[in-house]
């Protein structure tokens, strides 16, 4: 077992050492020879060896050290075993009268040491190449917010959230669990394989992490923070994980799911979202210009509603629940609230800006006009806030041209 | 006129007020020593039980018995009321209890700053807990309390929580004060430094890591208290403040007060383990020493907590290194015990089930500490289940466990009643058979993937889940067998009568005085024997 271990670390500094020569792939064979454990781990036992050539380090290493640790487990705990067994009263009336011995203390503080120092040296190694994050093809901007990820490729001009889309039903216990509970999200982070992307970290209001275990990356998300880290994903396929920073009610519930795809298909998408994109700003631009031409053209209530309630399942329903009644007081209810069932600007302008030192997001840099305007109405027209918006003499209808014109402001 | 002082000091203290009021005037060492375990008794049975709510919400995945929203007020209290609330007071009871009577001492040294020292703790415990009956929650961003979540996002009751670790902060201060005194100046005569007990030198490294870093966590409270309502913004990048900053001073408090938890519990072990091996330590100066380096290693290694915050490689390497570190002065502590079993002669009494215990659990929960150390795979056990496991190794097993050894060893001393040995050992076996059941697992939860702190979980993480607070309900119930063997030994009074030393092994000061103690203790200082006597 002992010369097993010399040999794996020996094999796994000179593995790091000379990274591109043949003494890889002979070592490789070799401690795959001599230890066959790591082959035959479950994931659900251990650390997943992942998909990138950091999280294949990492787990060498961290299986290392679990069989150093083993190695002075045996060692440790057979001499405590040993003496407790031997030694018990019965076996030894009456106790040895020692209490120092110079050289017996030396050593058991010297070779400590010396492993502690073959340990750190394969780390040292490691945590200079994770540190590395120049020539990187791709650049992404990973922005934390309460409880869902913005995802930025800066180069490609393409920006969206994710967000988790397990029902509520599901977490509740009313239906059945799917297979992915928990780790699914409506837009997953679409990457190319078989390139350096460097990932910039940050957060939006408390700190989150962003941690997938196969990729071998976890970095805090801090405000006023970025942080680098870079991935280079080797095999294409769906990777999921999680925050793992506390941040607020909903921190298990703010998936990471990362989708490494080849280059072409990777080029492909980034063509799909920018012509979307396009399609989106000519139309936008048209309408601006029909706009000048003649008074914007109302859009319906039912139009409203149909776009809204959807919209307000999906953004503000996880806080404010589905009927509206929150989870007072961290979440005010909708239902007969003052914002809801008062003055529209009021109401606009915290969907807008948001609420300072609570939860409340500022949803302006999140949403476009109409889904803003369609949720607004349909809240204030929802659980019978309609009523009383109309006996109080307020508006429950809120068009697009409004919410553009209060941005103005 | 001497003889008249020396006569109404007298009747005034061995009459002491009967009831309530004796309690709340005391000056005495042991009635302040009892109120400070007593405290601690009552917190574990709260905090227990909120670790029972945790579990049960993780029994399964989906919503089982509680909201997220007081799942995390739950694993906030539970950690804060743990550690602050049970470890902390029980080592200070001990230390109440036992320094003096250790080192051949009346009382301590402030005896009026002690009653203090222990009555503001209620207090602050109160204001604490009541955070969980007002409107709104209770404070829910975690024991590590992290800016900007409980600052700007911090829920109103976070204005009771810095209040109440301000008088936690004080409670401890003015203790460790009065015992680092009492230490250096009330010794018996004749008793050198390198002759008093372990637990002595580890309440004394304790005793001044508590006085320079409880003042860092007042201060970090205060900056909280600042940023929430006077506009600063120490910790708010908005403002050009910093939230990392908050985790180094929070770490730099936060990394020594985990050593503060398990020094003292170091000595309980050496003491126990000499005891019933009656064989004399092993390498008593290198154990001095190793406490001594523990304890200056303790300020420079916090940022291990840190590292994926963003560190730069630099900070990263050195706080790699000087983690690693630790491994050396701890291993000589376990070497050292072992030795001091090789060749002794050993029965197992429950202190010594208990010692056992932590030495190998401890162990383990070491090993776990040397692969967490190493900064490239801590980027993947960090903030995992992998961390509550190995926390828990080292503060169940390790500092809870200690505890338990100590309280067995010295309540013949304390009640002058033996404590039903069955009864004691049925509590070690189910305790840390159920200590395994519940944190072994959460390893493999960790290594899988699982963050902490989150109420629901993806479907693999069941299985281990489940077996984890099946123990735990195993561990909460076993610990009433430990409240029956007190409620027994102490207000039953059953029990065989213990003689002044109950334990053929022992040696020490503390058991040249009657079981149970009298009022007074070394009114007149004893003789000190020397060590090499033994």
């Amino acid at each position: 077992m002992i010369y097993a271990l010399i040999l794996t670390q020996l094999a796994f500094i000179l593995r790091l050492t000379f990274m591109q020569s043949w003494w890889r792939n002979a070592i490789a064979v070799l401690v795959t020879l001599l230890l066959p454990l790591p082959a035959v781990a479950a994931s659900i036992w251990n650390m997943p060896k992942g998909v990138t050539p950091i999280s294949h380090q990492i787990y060498d290493i961290h299986m290392i050290t679990f069989y150093v640790c083993c190695a002075i487990g045996v060692v440790v705990f057979g001499a405590l075993f040993y003496s407790i067994i031997r030694y018990r009263r019965s076996k030894s009336p009456t106790a040895a009268n020692f209490h120092e011995h110079l050289w017996v203390e030396i050593a058991w503080t010297v070779i400590p040491v010396l492993i502690l120092i073959a340990l750190a040296i394969p780390a040292t190694l490691l945590l200079k190449q994770i540190h590395n994050t120049q020539a990187s093809s791709l650049q992404i901007k990973i922005t934390g917010y309460q409880w869902k990820w913005k995802y930025e490729y800066l180069d490609e001009g393409i920006s969206f959230f994710s967000n988790l889309t397990t029902p509520k039903d599901q977490i509740e216990g009313a239906a059945a669990k799917g297979e992915h509970y928990l780790l699914e999200v409506d837009n997953e982070m679409v990457v190319p394989t078989k390139q350096k992307i460097k990932l910039l970290v940050t957060s939006n209001d408390v700190i989150h992490d962003w941690w997938v275990p196969e990729l071998g990356v976890k970095q805090d998300g801090i405000p006023g923070y970025i942080n680098e880290n870079w991935v280079y994903i080797d095999e294409p396929g769906t990777y999921r994980g999680q925050c793992g920073e506390l941040c607020g009610v909903y921190h298990g519930f703010m998936p990471v799911v990362v989708k490494a795809v080849p280059q072409a298909e990777f080029n492909q998408w980034v063509a799909a979202h920018q012509t979307v994109k396009q399609q989106k700003a000519a139309a936008k631009a048209k309408a601006k210009q029909e706009a000048a031409d003649k008074p914007p053209e109302k859009m319906t209530k039912a139009a409203l509603l149909a776009i809204g309630k959807p919209k307000y399942q999906a953004t503000c329903g996880m806080c404010h629940q589905a009927n509206g009644q929150g989870l007072p007081p961290t979440f005010p209810a909708l239902k007969g609230s003052p914002v809801a069932t008062g003055p529209v600007g009021k109401n606009i302008d915290i969907l807008l800006h948001g609420v300072s030192g609570t939860a409340m997001q500022a949803f302006g840099e999140q949403l476009d006009d109409e889904t803003l305007a369609s949720i607004i109405t349909y809240v204030r027209d929802a659980w019978g806030n309609g009523e009383v918006n109309q006996k109080a003499g307020h508006a429950i209808e809120v068009q697009p041209s409004e919410i553009a014109n209060a941005r103005k402001e | 006129m001497s003889e008249v002082a020396v006569s109404t000091h007298g009747v005034g203290h061995n009459n002491p007020p009967k009831g309530l009021l004796r309690w709340i005037t005391t000056t005495n060492h042991k009635d302040i020593g009892t109120l400070y375990l007593v405290l601690s008794l009552i917190m574990f049975f709260v905090a227990g039980t909120m670790a029972l709510v945790i579990r049960t919400e993780l029994f399964e995945p989906g919503k089982v018995l509680v909201d997220p929203e007081f799942f995390n007020q739950m694993t906030t209290l539970h950690g804060l009321i743990m550690v602050f609330g049970v470890i902390m007071p029980a080592l200070a009871g001990l230390a109440n209890w036992m320094v003096p009577l250790m080192i051949g001492a009346p009382d301590m040294a402030f005896p009026r700053l002690n009653n203090w020292s222990f009555w503001i703790l209620p207090f602050a415990f109160t204001l604490l807990i009541s955070t969980l009956f007002m409107t709104g929650p209770a404070p829910d961003f975690g024991w590590t309390f992290y800016a900007p979540l409980s600052t700007t996002y911090g829920p109103k009751s976070t204005d009771y929580f810095i209040l109440s670790i301000h008088l936690m902060g004080i409670s401890s201060i003015l203790a460790s004060l009065n015992i680092v005194v009492t230490i250096f100046n009330m010794r018996a005569p004749g008793m050198k430094w390198f002759e008093m007990p372990i637990f002595i030198w580890g309440w004394l490294v304790t005793g001044f890591l508590l006085l320079a870093v409880m003042p860092v966590l007042a201060g970090c409270v205060t900056m909280m208290l600042m940023d929430r309502h006077f506009h600063t913004s120490f910790f708010n990048a908005a403002g050009g403040g910093d939230p990392v900053l908050f985790q180094h001073i929070f770490w730099f408090f936060g990394h020594p007060e985990v050593y503060i938890l398990i020094l003292p519990g170091f000595g309980i072990i050496s003491a126990v383990i000499q005891t019933f091996s009656r064989k004399r330590l092993f390498g008593y100066h290198a154990m001095v020493y190793a406490t001594v380096v523990i304890a200056i290693l303790a300020f420079a290694v916090w940022m291990h907590h840190m590292f994926v915050t963003g560190a730069p490689l630099g900070a990263q390497l050195f706080f790699m290194y000087t983690t690693m570190l630790v491994a050396v002065p701890t291993g000589i502590k376990v070497f050292n015990w072992i030795a001091t079993l090789y060749k002794g002669s050993i029965t197992f009494e429950t202190p010594m089930l208990f010692a056992l215990g932590f030495l190998i659990l401890f162990t383990i929960g070491g090993f776990s500490g040397l692969m967490l150390s190493i900064a490239p795979s801590d980027y993947q056990y960090r903030d995992s289940y992998f961390v509550v496991a190995h926390f828990h190794y080292v503060l169940v097993s390790g500092s809870l466990f200690t505890l338990f050894a100590g309280i067995y060893y010295w309540l013949p001393k304390w009640t002058g009643r033996m404590y039903n040995e069955t009864l004691g050992q049925l509590h070690f076996w189910l305790t840390a058979i159920s200590m395994n059941l519940t944190f072994f697992p959460m390893h493999f939860l960790g290594l899988a993937g699982m963050p902490r702190r989150i109420p629901d979980y993806a479907l693999q993480f069941t299985d281990f889940n489940q077996i984890a607070s099946i123990g735990a309900f195993i561990f909460g119930f076993s610990q009433l067998i430990f409240l029956y063997i007190l409620f027994r030994a102490c207000i039953l009074r059953r029990g065989e009568q213990a003689p002044a030393k109950p334990w053929d092994g022992a040696h020490g000061l503390e058991w040249s005085v009657p079981s149970p103690a009298p009022y007074h203790t070394f009114d007149t200082p004893p003789k000190v024997v020397p060590a090499e006597a033994h």
